[in-house]
């Protein structure tokens, strides 16, 4: 297999924007989509007896579903030989947003950073699972030659792999064998300034292109077959501390964007670019500007440099239009003073109009923060009828859940952003009492002083970025979870653009050491902790959960670990010598079923023998 | 045309020798200004090792000293927190996962800010070495299990560098109190190997019980130096016990078994080799 390398240069950005806005795609036009139309019935199937298997009875997530053996694809399959030709050399069909709507209907691939757009990061394959994980071995592994964090979610579609990694590279990879099929880096300037370290957590997919959010705040498309640059919009100036490490998502013919720089004081934003040419259809400023509702819950002009940065991927309801985005930290992070008030919309989960990113509700879990607890955790959806299954009752309980940086596990009715519970998942110090509807409310000795004050869970959090999942057959939520204190202390600091605005220094308590880290499983309906299995040390590995019985996640010693859903105990892992910053996925190409993650600058690709 | 090529040529020559110039010295040495700004700087990217008012702690050295090991010069100085110092904690820019990494002018305003703290007196030469040297490898048994330049026991941290990584208040706590805190922590980004020293007692699956500490461990195996130097490499599922604990190893040397003037002529002699 051939690999080509290219290289784009994003210097000429606003020029080459403008030429490729008025042509249109390709794909687009008439026969050609008809063409594609009609490959697309099959083409997109899996090629193998793979997909779920019903292997637990009445859980509609998955068992049900076998697409795969129904009706055309059923023919197309008999065919032999011929399907199997075909299915192998052409891998890429077209990307819908109704595929993207249906992802769990097709398990054999991973299409959104988190599986699909309730934000699960469950599979529904099961041909790995308890019974046979023991003998799991390493199928292949794709250095990135990258250093330092690798972050990355990978997509797979239709037998290709498309990841990230640091700096700002792309790639796609055959996904039986790890070999490139392209590979694309941008040419980031020197002095971009990224928080904490050039990570990148992955990539979207529509159409056939993929989307990048880059280092130095630019969304751009890259054709999934070449990955070569098909557009490349400017969201805002890197050099005022503006950047993009989230995995976008794709919704309807849309690219929603969250950026990074609650480091720098940047007024966030979540963006929506038309997937066809570049142009931003919508922006959602996190930080409500004068005239706007919120914008009193700011002091003075504190809202200008007020921060709340959205740099991780959000959720998306079919049913009721609605995109889920969680924002971070007010700036500066640990420094109230000067921005007295709530400071709307920091470290909230915000209910946008997919269509037009107006604001249907929010949900502010730590007010006026002063401890850097981004709340930009991903918030899960989860189906109450799922738990139940003897309800069938439609209209039943629809929720979100996240567990926050706070160490609060919050559950929200997510059509009207109702509070519904808040319950400690980790060791918390911060709060002894709830307001009226029920969210906790920070003791008046927690704020940050000049000496240092101690405060659990620290300035990391009881979870980050770390991506948790929801297990529809057990009914649990499973994340990563820290118990760290940390000794904040503040002092005044003034803005100066582009410079790192902390307006503080925080470090870990001695007293409170050793640090530990947990893989934590939450019961939704209660909020109670189940079960919980003690690692070594803290990790970053995000946690998936598969049809198997199985849940996956990795440690900062460099495991790769499966465990048993209901018990969390470990019947596998696998040493892969770095640690882990990345989340898992499950995929299968020719009937295989597959784990795959990042570790070290590696990722790693996981079947049965 | 070769007139004026002949004076850009100067003036370039000029101008790069300039900047050179410029690049050795602090372009911002002496800007009170500068030096506060250095001051937030300090405070989010570097106080975690090198602890508030840059006068070290259990991580880093202490940076108010005006004598410092690996740098003189401001050229030099800005070279190691651009880079970091191969084989210590000490980071390259932007790669500690504490703070956010700095700009070159930011990194100046750093390198005024510790100048601005540094005390101009020589460092207090107490204690005498020589005796400290003695004391280390004789009566006081410290080599029994701690190695300098080579020489000694391996069971606790190689001390060679200690001195000139660590304040002697530090080092003093580390002697009287050793289990308050184990062998110093890096940060996070760079913890992959923590080497804490832990306490362990492991009952193997015949029977047999050893005590070590760890030389590392994750949540399937472990490897344990015994009191005998003694590696053992186990799998953690085939133990009938493990219990580690961060109960030190090591004796805690109050001021009966170990007067201070021994101690601070001890730390006399680590400071005098681990400044070289």
């Amino acid at each position: 297999m051939k690999t080509s390398i290219r290289r784009r240069s994003s210097r000429d950005a606003a020029g080459f924007f403008d030429s490729q806005r008025e042509s249109t795609a390709p794909w687009k036009s008439g026969p050609f989509r008809a063409a594609l139309r009609s490959t697309e019935r099959w083409a997109f199937r899996p090629c193998g007896p793979q997909g779920p298997k019903p292997s637990r009875e009445g859980t509609p997530e998955h068992g049900a579903e076998a697409p795969l053996f129904h009706g055309a694809v059923k023919a197309v399959l008999a065919a032999g030989c011929f399907a199997l030709l075909v299915c192998a050399s052409t891998a890429s069909a077209q990307v819908t947003f109704e595929r993207l709507v249906n992802a769990a209907k097709e398990p054999q691939n991973w299409m959104t950073y988190s599986g699909d757009y309730s934000g699960r990061r469950f599979s529904g394959l099961d041909q790995i699972n308890l019974g046979n994980v023991h003998s799991l071995v390493a199928k292949w592994v794709y250095q990135t030659a990258a250093t330092g964090k690798l972050e990355t979610t990978p997509l797979v579609v239709d037998g290709i792999m498309y990841a990230t990694a640091q700096d700002d590279r792309a790639f796609a990879l055959d996904a039986r064998t790890g070999r490139p099929i392209w590979m694309y880096q941008r040419q980031i300037p020197s002095d971009i300034r990224p928080c904490c370290g050039h990570v990148n957590r992955g990539l979207a997919i529509l159409g056939d292109r993929v989307f990048l959010g880059t280092l130095d705040a630019h969304v751009i498309a890259l054709d999934a077959k070449t990955g070569a640059v098909i557009w490349d919009a400017t969201a805002a100036d890197y050099r005022t501390g503006h950047s993009f490490t989230v995995a976008p998502l794709a919704v309807k013919n849309l690219i929603v964007i969250g950026i990074s720089g609650g480091e720098y004081g940047v007024r966030g934003f979540i963006d929506a670019y038309d997937a066809d040419s570049g142009a931003r259809k919508w922006r959602f400023y996190t930080v409500p500007g004068p005239g706007e509702p919120g914008h009193e819950t700011w002091e003075g002009d504190s809202w200008k440099v007020g921060g709340t940065p959205a740099w991780n991927t959000g959720t998306y309801d079919p049913a009721t239009n609605q995109i889920f985005w969680p924002t971070g930290n007010p700036s500066p992070s640990n420094r109230g003073e000067g921005r007295a008030g709530d400071n709307l919309y920091s470290n909230s989960l915000l209910a946008l109009n997919a269509d037009t990113g107006k604001l249907n509700w929010y949900f502010q879990f730590t007010k006026h923060d002063e401890h850097d607890w981004d709340a930009t955790q991903v918030p899960v959806m989860i189906d109450l009828k799922t738990i139940d299954t003897k309800t069938s009752d439609a209209g039943a309980k629809h929720l979100i859940a996240q567990a926050n940086r706070n160490g609060f596990f919050y559950v929200l009715d997510r059509t009207t952003g109702k509070l519904i519970s808040a319950t400690a998942y980790g060791r918390q110090t911060w709060s002894d009492t709830k307001d009226g509807v029920g969210r906790p409310i920070a003791n008046k000795n927690a704020s940050p002083t000049l000496e240092g004050h101690t405060v659990c869970p620290g300035a990391l959090g009881t979870t980050n970025f770390m991506a948790p999942t929801y297990d529809p057959v057990t009914g649990w939520f499973y994340v990563t979870a820290r118990d760290q204190c940390d000794t904040f202390s503040t002092a005044p600091q003034p803005y100066e653009a582009g410079h790192a605005f902390y307006g503080s220094a925080y470090f870990p308590s001695e007293e409170a050491e050793p640090y530990l880290g947990f893989l934590k499983a939450i019961d939704p309906a209660t909020g109670e902790v189940k079960e919980k299995f003690q690692h070594t040390s803290p990790t970053w590995s995000g946690v998936l959960s598969t049809a198997g019985g199985l849940v996956f996640s990795g440690d900062a010693e460099g495991n790769f670990i499966a465990f048993q859903d209901k018990t969390l105990r470990p019947p596998w892992h696998f040493q892969m010598g770095g640690a882990v910053y990345a989340a898992p996925i499950a995929f299968a190409v020719d009937g295989k079923e597959y784990v795959a993650i990042a570790a070290g600058s590696a990722i790693y690709a996981f079947g049965l023998p | 045309m070769g007139k004026r090529w002949c004076l850009a040529l100067v003036v370039t020559a000029f101008l790069g020798t300039a900047a050179s110039t410029a690049d050795d010295r602090n372009p911002l040495a002496g800007d009170p200004k500068a030096a506060k700004a250095g001051e937030y700087e300090f405070r989010i990217n570097c106080a975690l090792c090198h602890g508030l008012g840059a006068r070290g702690g259990g991580r880093g050295p202490d940076l108010t000293r005006a004598v410092k090991k690996h740098t003189h010069s401001d050229a030099e100085m800005f070279q190691v927190i651009s880079n970091g110092i191969p084989g210590t904690a000490m980071p390259a820019n932007g790669t500690n996962g504490q703070g956010v990494g700095m700009t070159d002018e930011e990194i100046w305003q750093i390198i005024a800010y510790i100048r601005s703290q540094e005390v101009k007196a020589p460092a207090n030469a107490s204690g005498n070495a020589a005796r400290g040297k003695d004391l280390f490898f004789g009566d006081a048994n410290c080599s029994l299990c701690h190695m300098v330049e080579g020489k000694g026991g391996r069971l606790g941290p190689e001390l060679t560098g200690v001195g000139g990584a660590r304040t002697r208040e530090a080092i003093i706590d580390s002697v009287r109190n050793p289990s308050r805190r184990l062998a110093w922590g890096l940060t996070e980004a760079t913890k992959e190997f923590p080497q804490e020293y832990e306490s362990v007692t492991v009952v193997t699956a015949d029977g047999k019980e050893i005590r070590g500490v760890t030389l590392n461990e994750d949540s399937f195996s472990v490897q344990i130096m015994d009191a005998n130097e003694k590696i053992h490499l186990l799998d953690k599922s085939t133990l009938r016990s493990f219990q580690k604990s961060r109960q030190s190893a090591m004796p805690k040397y109050d001021a009966d078994v170990l007067s201070d003037k021994d101690l601070v002529d001890i730390v006399a002699f680590l400071v005098s080799v681990g400044a070289k």
